[in-house]
């Protein structure tokens, strides 16, 4: 399923949308108020709206603000427009009007439009005058829609599982075949030897005796030789190994701890495709890349409180993310029915995956704008991670092996003008590494 | 036949009877081994239970669980804000412009916070006449995480509420409105327009206030005389930079006279541009800062300088005075006199003296003069106090004749001679409240203590000199429960404004005039554009007289004994800071001498009296004790000796010997406030030897160049402008082949040269003619590096750990160029004219009056660095952009590179000084680790560490610029010394930049490399040092 933030980037067009983006808070109210008139205005206007259409534009417009059967910034908007005609006897043009001018309505002292407005805490809904008549009845008939029960979800998944099961068994067959065949080898082997030894006897045929043979081990005690190297060689394998302990010590690949709020990157990075810039933002300034502030989860979750039913997988339930979700409420004082912030907050205590030791100085910035390296170079395929963990081993030969590997990105960079032309025109080459320009000196991270 | 020939480890070898060598020769160890501790006692050994093989299990057990214990990495948690304020991005720093204002340091400042910290003091370039951030200004930063400071309001010691608090006081000021006994408001110079007028409200609604202003350190007289003269209470402002020729009669002005801040003008006019530079004579008692940087010092009794003085005014004015000096010293004044006339209105003459005559003196000189250096329309605003209401006040409060005193940024018990007097008056005074920081010696006996926020906690605004002005802004939101005194004033005042409305609304209406506030605040300061200028010069009836208060001036010197000169050290100030260590580390300019305050006593008396300073076995300086006494009131402090003292007189600083609100380790020095009897700063006083010796933390034991010139290349004016660079500047020669060679000669170069043109080369250059050795680099490269401090003990076992150190050396002749011509003269080994008995004398600095030089020594930076190729373990190394690199995680410990240093710069870390309860210093504290730079490492134990160029900032530079996409341009990369130079003398650059100000440095004809014969190549430059010493 869509998430509402995400359908917001379908239209990339449309102006309105960082508007909107960015007094979401604001202006909820409006459409939902538009919504409540279109259920006066006709019910042949229920017919003729297409809900799959309508439900677009919801995405797009309204779900910032608005939810079908909840109260958020602005009200439940399902079957608004019955409602408003039968509770409040406004029609549907009353309804046109609040969702393409709120404020004005409010300002001409509309009982209703400045009544809605108290109640929901004075902010004004953001006006869609860019809405048509058509938009405005495919979203009305949208919101007229009864209310799914949800089942599609547990079909998916049994699916999927089936799949996975018929690709082990396939292995498997694969396998036990290879398994009967070898054993059938080995069992004509013997057949034949056995065949073989018996034409022997038949025809007389003496078959050397083997004589008895100093047992294995008292020839390789005697053999001084012997002794010395399989020495020598088990001395060299256990310091083999024994380096091979040492040298992982402090190193935490694959670190994968379990995190206060179970936040999946999957689901963000991956499934809704959020740039990780968009949380992780101090990473295109700063040498921090920053753990999200918690307001900023509350930018999409103010109005996304649970998980799409699809998003449920056979390990984690819907149950289990929409707990998750709520833990997110209680750090960040979120009171879901009102809608408000309660000033009780209690910062979330993540555990840090990546640690680099005090002495190595690492800037993301850098590498992030300057370079334009993907996150996904160093940290891993996150946009699958369902937990995070450490994907590289962040040692100091690893950072070193890239920049030795790396060139840098002098392309449009006022900064490095000077510098390539002289360094081209004394090399005659036309790239250079990181290390070539110096990523190599101890003291350019150590400091 | 057995050559007699004497071989000596050290000089003190050669000396009869040194008491070291005995020592030395007895035993091999310069410590005793405590092996009979541990293994003397057999009974005790014998009843021990812990068997050998028991002790042997238990080590072995250990050992094996600290390693496990040790592969398993800790967690580290993360706590992200819960609303992340959009000003604040985790790893960028922000700066806000704000104002230094303790009541004895002000400055306009730059300070850098750090995820919401402050953690740096710089620089305000914007502010145009205001005092550049000092040594104490730059440490003013570590005060704020000082882990003594009270957390909330006090009543009896005990914690209450502000509501309680202000409950009571309202209460009790209610009673007192109107009656018999006075209100009293005793606080520090504010300076401040918005704190005057509150003041002034509170009067009103209260009807009895008296309010006190009081300076520590008072400047009471030269107040009295400009306002008396000019109708203002203020002091003279002085641009020395426009001056050619400074004659100052005891006035130590690159220091804290007259609040300070007039030692970038007094650099820029001493380096020499187009064959000129200013000539600065000197006549003082103490050798101070001044004296040290000056062309001309004339060592002078306070009692002679009043004398000197008037016959200068009867020299360049005219007139007679009566007074003697000696012919020659009379000789010298007639002189100055007669170079000050020549110069006319480029000339100045300021003076030290404490006296309103000697003030009055010197304005109408400078009036005579014309002196284009004087400024009377931008009047200093920085000290307002005065001693007359003090004196009164403490008899008033005896007299019970005070209802309520209100104490604020003034510490009285600590710094009043008379601090019994006040403390007894205190009991006497129904109502005490303190406004402090600390439970400092006054605030502990206070009933109320109202917790006052850190200057970089507080609003504030202040009016530095007339029509000049700096807005203080919170850089940090409050760290304990606190209230600035202003805040509670307009509680008191019934206003229910905050201080900050408060402020905006005084200067929109006031001072602005339509400009902006926030724009102002932004900046930090505030320039009127046309002030209206002098509010009178009406009280010229009441003039006193120049000639007659000449007169006065020099009659009745009579003087009998020794003269003390009081003053305040660079270091620690008026002794408001005294907790924080790296003040106390802080090496004094002139004695280099740390963790201290000393008697300074010429070497004349100190051997009548039988005074002595010696070196101990580990190199540290121990110094006799002295018992002082003036008028009843004795102490016991140690001496020091010091070249260039004045015969008949001795100094010692303010600031020291605090007894309350701070830590045992900072309790050092003894209380000079106690002599500074009726705010005189020049007494009388009898000097005995004392019992005992004291043991001083004394960085640099080496006094003199012995000769060698090319560590301190100087030359005088005239040589500079008449003769060749290669005189007097000579870049040195090596053999190669027995043919003599130019050191810069890539043939006699034992190493392959790198090419470095190509990206930044930094280079920093050093002007020893700016440099006036006042130490802002030493504390801003503390704060800017971590670096430790590690305590008096560790000093004086030299383990300081200052990245940069400023060198003082002493001329053993009159001059340096004489300790080179005698050093070359000497012939064979022994005999009067031997090397031998010549360097034993060039030892000791020139007794009377030596010269002076000053000279900031960091790492260098050497291309060719000697420390590189004797690392075992390449832990330092070189990099393309001119930097020796340290990684300190690659460090093994094994300190060749310190050995192989021709320059002895780098620090080795003994212990670990962090979290380490042995050194219980800011490093040791949650709060006082909130300062810690998060850019640089904390080194641990056993690394060593250097001066790295500040290569945090460099790459900073270089990084936003790439980020940015731009080129970088000259001035942008800075180090934290250069920074905070506001002197000009330390520029830093990237010399491949040809444009840039430190390439042209190095093609200057001053440039030298310090020791450029070792063959090091430094990126570090040294201008060489021109005396003025023509006499005009």
């Amino acid at each position: 399923m869509k998430k509402p933030y995400q359908s917001i980037e379908v239209n990339p067009n449309n102006n309105m949308k960082q508007v909107i983006h960015r007094i979401l808070n604001v202006n909820l109210l409006r459409l939902s108020l538009i919504l409540l008139i279109f259920i006066s205005y006709s019910l042949s206007a229920q017919e003729t709206g297409d809900p799959i259409k309508g439900k677009a534009l919801f995405n797009t417009n309204c779900a910032a603000c608005h939810n079908l059967d909840r109260k958020m910034v602005g009200p439940a908007l399902r079957n608004v427009e019955t409602r408003l005609l039968e509770e409040e006897g406004l029609d549907r043009e009353w309804l046109n009007a609040w969702i393409r001018n709120s404020s004005g309505m409010i300002k001409s002292g509309d009982a209703y439009a400045v009544k809605i407005y108290e109640e929901y805490s004075k902010a004004a809904m953001t006006a869609f005058p860019q809405l048509s008549d058509e938009d405005l009845d495919n979203i009305l008939a949208y919101t007229a829609q009864e209310k799914a029960v949800p089942a599609a979800a547990a079909v998916t998944t049994t699916t999927t599982a089936d799949e996975g099961d018929d690709f082990g068994i396939s292995n498997k067959l694969i396998l036990g075949a290879l398994a009967v065949l070898f054993g059938l080898l080995a069992f004509a082997f013997y057949l034949v030897n056995r065949t073989l030894r018996r034409f022997a006897l038949a025809k007389n045929i003496e078959l050397p005796e083997q004589a008895t043979r100093m047992p294995l081990w008292q020839a390789f005690v005697k053999n001084q030789f012997l002794v010395l190297v399989a020495a020598i060689f088990l001395l060299l394998a256990s310091a083999y190994f024994v380096y091979g302990y040492f040298m992982q010590l402090g190193i935490d690949q694959g670190y994968e701890p379990v995190q206060p709020i179970h936040y999946s990157h999957k689901i963000h990075a991956g499934e809704n495709a959020i740039d990780c810039k968009y949380c992780h933002s101090s990473a295109r300034v700063s040498k921090h890349s920053g753990i999200p502030s918690l307001n900023i989860c509350m930018n999409c979750h103010k109005s996304i409180y649970e998980v799409a039913p699809e998003t449920a997988t056979a390990e984690y339930s819907k149950e289990f993310y929409d707990g998750e979700i709520k833990k997110l409420y209680e750090a960040v004082g979120w009171n879901e029915d009102d809608q408000s912030y309660t000033g009780v907050t209690k910062p979330v205590k993540w555990v840090r995956i990546h640690n680099l030791p005090d002495f190595a100085y690492f800037n993301h910035a850098q590498h992030v704008t300057v370079a334009g390296v993907e996150c996904q170079t160093c940290h891993g395929p996150v946009e699958e991670m369902e937990i995070m963990y450490q994907h590289s081993p962040l040692t100091m030969g690893w950072c070193i092996d890239c920049h030795r590997k790396t060139n840098v990105n002098v392309k449009d960079n006022e900064y490095y003008a000077k510098v390539h032309e002289e360094l081209s025109k004394q090399y005659g080459v036309d790239q250079f590494t990181a290390a070539q320009m110096g990523g190599l000196e101890c003291g350019k991270c150590h400091y | 036949m057995s050559s007699n020939k004497k071989y000596w480890k050290s000089v003190e070898e050669l000396k009869p009877n040194s008491s070291i060598v005995e020592t030395l020769q007895n035993k091999e160890f310069v410590e005793e081994i405590p092996t009979e501790e541990f293994l003397g006692n057999k009974e005790k050994l014998d009843a021990s239970s812990t068997s050998r093989r028991d002790f042997l299990k238990y080590v072995g057990f250990s050992t094996a669980a600290a390693t496990l214990a040790a592969c398993e990495g800790p967690v580290i948690k993360s706590i992200p804000y819960v609303v992340q304020p959009d000003s604040i991005i985790p790893g960028v720093a922000n700066y806000y412009a704000t104002t230094i204002a303790d009541g004895f340091d002000f400055a306009s400042v730059l300070v850098k916070t750090r995820e919401g910290r402050p953690i740096k003091v710089e620089n305000n370039t914007l502010a145009l006449v205001s005092n550049t951030a000092n040594a104490r200004v730059n440490a003013s930063v570590l005060g704020l995480y000082d882990s003594l400071r009270v957390q909330g309001p006090m009543k009896n010691g005990e914690a209450i509420s502000w509501d309680e608090f202000n409950a009571d006081i309202a209460q009790k000021l209610e009673s007192l409105k109107g009656g018999e006994k006075d209100i009293v408001l005793l606080t520090q110079t504010f300076a401040s327009p918005s704190t005057s007028k509150l003041i002034e409200e509170f009067k009103e609604i209260y009807g009895n206030v008296r309010h006190v202003v009081y300076d520590a350190i008072s400047e009471s007289a030269s107040l009295d005389a400009y306002e008396v003269k000019y109708g203002e209470r203020g002091l003279a402002n002085y641009d020395f930079s426009k001056a050619s020729t400074i004659v100052s009669i005891g006035a130590d002005f690159l220091t804290d006279w007259q609040g300070g801040g007039f030692d970038s003008g007094y650099s820029k006019g001493r380096v020499p541009q187009n064959g000129r530079m200013s000539r600065h004579i000197q006549f003082e008692s103490n050798m101070t800062l001044t004296g040290a940087n000056a062309d001309k010092r004339v060592p002078l009794t306070p009692g002679q300088q009043k004398v000197a003085l008037a016959k200068l005014y009867s020299y360049v004015v005219g007139g007679s005075v009566p007074g003697d000096l000696p012919k020659s010293l009379d000789d010298t004044v007639r002189n100055a006199a007669s170079e000050l006339k020549k110069a006319g209105n480029n000339g100045v003459l300021v003076t030290g003296i404490q006296d309103i005559n000697a003030q009055t003196v010197v304005l109408q000189i400078n009036e005579a003069l014309g002196s284009k250096a004087f400024d009377p329309e931008t009047t200093i605003k920085t000290r307002q106090g005065d001693t007359k209401d003090v004196i009164e006040l403490v008899s008033d409060l005896n007299a019970g004749k005070v209802g309520a005193i209100i104490m604020s940024g003034v510490n009285p018990v600590y710094t009043l001679p008379n601090s019994a007097d006040f403390e007894e008056g205190l009991k006497r005074t129904e109502l005490t409240v303190s406004f402090a920081m600390k439970l400092d010696e006054t605030s502990s006996i206070s009933e109320y203590v109202a917790a006052s926020p850190h200057n970089l906690e507080s609003w504030g605004d202040v009016e530095l000199k007339k029509g000049h002005f700096g807005l203080m802004q919170p850089t940090i939101r409050p760290i304990f429960n606190t209230r600035q005194f202003q805040e509670i004033l307009l509680v008191w005042n019934e206003n229910d404004i905050s201080y900050n409305d408060y402020i905006k609304e005084l200067w929109n209406s006031e001072i602005l005039v339509g400009t902006s506030f926030n724009q102002a605040l932004h900046d930090g300061v505030f320039n009127a554009e046309n002030s209206e200028s002098g509010e009178g010069n009406s009280s010229d009836s009441t003039e006193i007289p120049a000639g007659a208060a000449a007169r006065t001036l020099a009659s009745g010197n009579e003087t009998g004994g020794i003269e003390l000169t009081l003053y305040s050290k660079v270091g620690m100030g008026d002794g408001q800071q005294a907790n924080n260590p790296w003040l106390q580390e802080f090496p004094d300019p002139i004695t280099r001498t740390s963790w201290d305050n000393y008697l300074t006593i010429s070497k004349a008396d100190a051997y009548e009296l039988g005074l002595v300073n010696e070196y101990v076995a580990t190199g540290a300086l121990n110094g006799s004790y002295a018992n002082i006494s003036v008028n009843g009131t004795a102490l016991k402090v140690p001496v020091i000796i010091q070249p260039g003292q004045a015969k008949g007189t001795v100094g010692l600083a303010f600031g020291y010997g605090r007894s309350a609100g701070l830590k045992e380790e900072m309790k050092t020095g003894v209380n000079a406030y106690d002599l500074y009897q009726d705010f005189n700063p020049v007494q009388n006083v009898e000097i005995s030897a004392g019992e005992g010796m004291h043991e001083f933390a004394c960085v640099q034991l080496q006094n003199t160049l012995m000769g060698r010139g090319d560590i301190i290349r100087e030359t005088t004016l005239e040589v500079f402008n008449t003769k060749d660079k290669e005189y007097w500047n000579p870049v040195p020669h090596v053999s190669l082949n027995h043919i003599e060679t130019s050191v810069r000669s890539p043939e006699v170069d034992l190493w392959d040269e790198f090419d470095r043109s190509i990206g930044h080369h930094f280079n920093l250059s050093v002007d020893l003619n700016a440099c006036t050795g006042c130490g802002a680099c030493v504390i801003a490269c503390h704060a800017e590096n971590n670096v430790p401090v590690v305590g008096k003990e560790e000093v004086r076992r030299s383990r300081d750990m200052h990245w940069l150190r400023i060198d003082r050396y002493y001329s053993s002749e009159e001059s340096f160029a004489g300790d080179n011509i005698k050093k070359d003269s000497a012939k064979g080994l022994f005999g009067e004219t031997g090397i031998k008995d010549t360097l034993l004398e060039m030892e000791s600095a020139a007794i009377e009056n030596p010269q002076v030089a000053f000279q900031p020594l960091m790492c260098q930076h050497c291309n060719h660095a000697p420390c590189e190729t004797v690392c075992p373990v390449a832990a330092t190394s070189h990099s393309r952009q001119g930097q020796n690199h340290m990684a300190y995680n690659r460090c093994v410990g094994t300190r060749y590179c310190a050995n192989n240093c021709p320059y002895k710069v780098r620090r080795f870390n003994w212990f670990l000084y962090s979290q380490n309860d042995e050194f219980d210093y800011f490093m040791n504290d949650d709060l006082g680790r909130m300062v810690i730079n998060p850019d640089v490492t904390v080194r641990s134990r056993g690394v060593m560490e250097k001066c790295s160029f500040c290569i945090q900032k460099t790459q900073k530079t270089i990084l936003d610029a790439k980020r940015e996409g731009r080129e970088i341009k000259d001035g942008e990369f800075q180090t934290a010394c250069s920074a905070a130079c506001g002197n000009g003398a330390m520029v830093f650059g990237d010399v491949n930049d040809k444009e840039s100000k430190v390439a042209k440095l190095k093609e200057d004809k001053r440039m030298y490399h310090l020791l450029e014969s070792v063959g090091t190549k430094p990126n570090v430059m040294y201008q060489a040092k021109v005396r003025n010493t023509k006499e005009a």
